[in-house]
């Protein structure tokens, strides 16, 4: 089916008043978290929604940091949009999907400063700790950004450091130290379609929206990162309604962390 | 001979617990799950597809494509750098040889039968968790097969004859005959082993006395494969018999 064809298929749907899977058209899937579910991770979790399917795993490491900033940790964030998930991806290097998404919810991560770097210096200039995040997925039903960032957060808040005598790191030795985590930086997926503006996109809706916007917000309600997507241009009216309702489903997801 | 305890405490020829299922990755043709002790793996079926690139196509068969990947944060020490390294392209290779000879692609000329195994947790024993998933996932494919695969891990840990081995045991130094680690994958119908590696050193008379404890070790793990199979695909109100 051509993407105009879909498109149309979905705006009629959503005329009705509802998507393509039957529920209302401001409704977001059912959210469930589970936390640790990598035991060789520092810390875990295993996002769902509806049947989209994303784990979220942190490394933790000690690096030099950057010569710029000495008194910092590091943080990184890596998606891998692996072929087990869907048919659409192919084993290999990340395509720009993967690059993409891995910055979106790194930057809602750093922007919002919600790991106190500063508190991951061990000794200045020498040596830091380098927090690592690999976003996997595991089935693509739609909007794996928003389970991705879910995911890291839940990642990060399940993480603990472990045991470091100054020399080497004994990964088997688990203290119980969590991350100098302060904020749940949550990015919404918002759709444009014809005149319909939806969260929470199935697979079929992602391949045949207008734009896209996705907001990082903190539970403070600020925005912490912004990233526009689609072939359309968007107006400012356009993009304060995206907000508020990012804003309205970022503190739905908060609370099933 | 010293090591007559386990570390864990399990018995010589004991496997460690394990969680079986089938159809857990909605998107695939088929899919498994497979956790044995503190080794997970996943694996989804996608196909038979068109084979891409085209002169890799078979007219006379479909082909069997296998990926063995260890998620970032799946080893026990540092992260693993992503993209396939040496010993998964490696990993990869095996296990789809140990897969082959049950498969039958005849039917699909041209085609791939893609099978992805993902790891995100792993404790030794991650590519015969793969293949035991795997198996399952053509199963629950619907692949035409002669039977199913089982694969496990037996060997010597200073001299004893052990199977499944763990990380721990994998790693044990102590003692002076060392440790052999050898992956077995095991087609119960034929009898035949699928897979054989094996690192370390052994006597030819300890090789063949671990191969047949082995071969009885996958005879139990496939009836857990059997029964993922099923539980995925009882009538409702069936009992699981």
């Amino acid at each position: 089916m051509s993407k105009k064809a879909v498109r149309d298929h979905i705006i009629k749907v959503l005329a009705a008043g509802v998507r393509l899977d039957g529920r209302k058209i401001e409704d977001y899937r059912d959210v469930q978290v589970r936390y640790g579910v990598s035991n060789t991770a520092e810390g875990s979790a295993l996002v769902r929604i509806g049947e989209t399917e994303v784990i979220a795993g942190a490394k933790l490491s000690v690096e030099t940091p950057f010569p710029d900033t000495p008194e910092e940790g590091i943080i990184m964030v890596n998606a891998e949009l692996l072929p087990i998930s869907s048919s659409r991806f192919e084993a290999g290097p990340p395509g720009i999907e993967a690059i993409e998404l891995a910055r979106v919810v790194d930057r809602g991560l750093r922007e919002s400063k919600a790991l106190d770097v500063r508190k991951l210096c061990i000794k200045k200039g020498e040596k830091v700790w380098a927090v690592s995040v690999d976003i996997c997925t595991l089935n693509d039903a739609g909007n794996l950004l928003d389970a991705a960032g879910l995911a890291t957060i839940a990642a990060l808040q399940d993480a603990v450091f472990p045991a470091y005598d100054g020399i080497e790191i004994n990964y088997k030795e688990k203290t119980g130290e969590k991350l100098p985590l302060s904020k749940t930086p949550i990015p919404i997926t918002v759709l444009k379609i014809g005149s319909y503006f939806i969260v929470d996109p199935l697979q079929e809706e992602m391949l045949a929206f207008d734009s896209r916007l996705t907001v990082t917000t903190t539970a403070e309600g600020n925005i912490c990162s912004l990233q526009k997507g689609g072939d359309a241009a968007v107006k400012v009216e356009d993009v304060a309604k995206m907000i508020d309702m990012a804003l309205e489903q970022a503190d739905m997801l908060r609370g099933k962390l | 001979m010293t090591y007559t305890k386990r570390l864990d405490g399990r018995k010589q020829k004991e496997i460690r617990p394990i969680v079986a299922k089938a159809g857990v990755i909605k998107n695939a043709d088929g899919s498994g799950y497979f956790k044995i002790g503190n080794t997970v793996a996943y694996a989804a079926v996608y196909g038979p597809r068109e084979l891409h690139p085209k002169f890799l196509q078979d007219p006379s068969t479909g082909i069997l494509r296998c990926n063995y990947n260890m998620m970032p944060f799946s080893g026990m020490g540092n992260r693993v750098k992503p993209g396939q390294n040496r010993r998964a392209k490696e990993i990869s290779l095996v296990t789809e040889k140990a897969l082959l000879p049950v498969v039958d692609l005849k039917e699909y000329p041209n085609a791939v039968v893609d099978v992805f195994i993902e790891l995100p947790q792993t404790d030794a024993g991650s590519r015969c968790a793969g293949i035991c998933a795997a198996s399952i996932a053509l199963a629950d494919a619907g692949i035409p097969m002669k039977d199913l695969v089982s694969a496990v891990s037996v060997g010597t840990v200073d001299g004893t004859i052990v199977v499944d081995l763990d990380y721990f045991e994998e790693a044990y130094e102590e003692g002076e005959e060392g440790v052999a680690d050898i992956p077995i994958a095991y087609i119960p119908s034929t009898q035949e082993l699928s897979l054989l590696q094996m690192d370390g050193v052994i006597t030819k008379d300890k090789l063949v006395e671990a191969l047949e404890i082995g071969k009885k070790a996958c005879e139990e793990i496939i009836e857990i494969q059997k029964n993922a199979l099923k539980e995925k695909y009882k009538i409702s109100g069936e009992d699981n018999e």
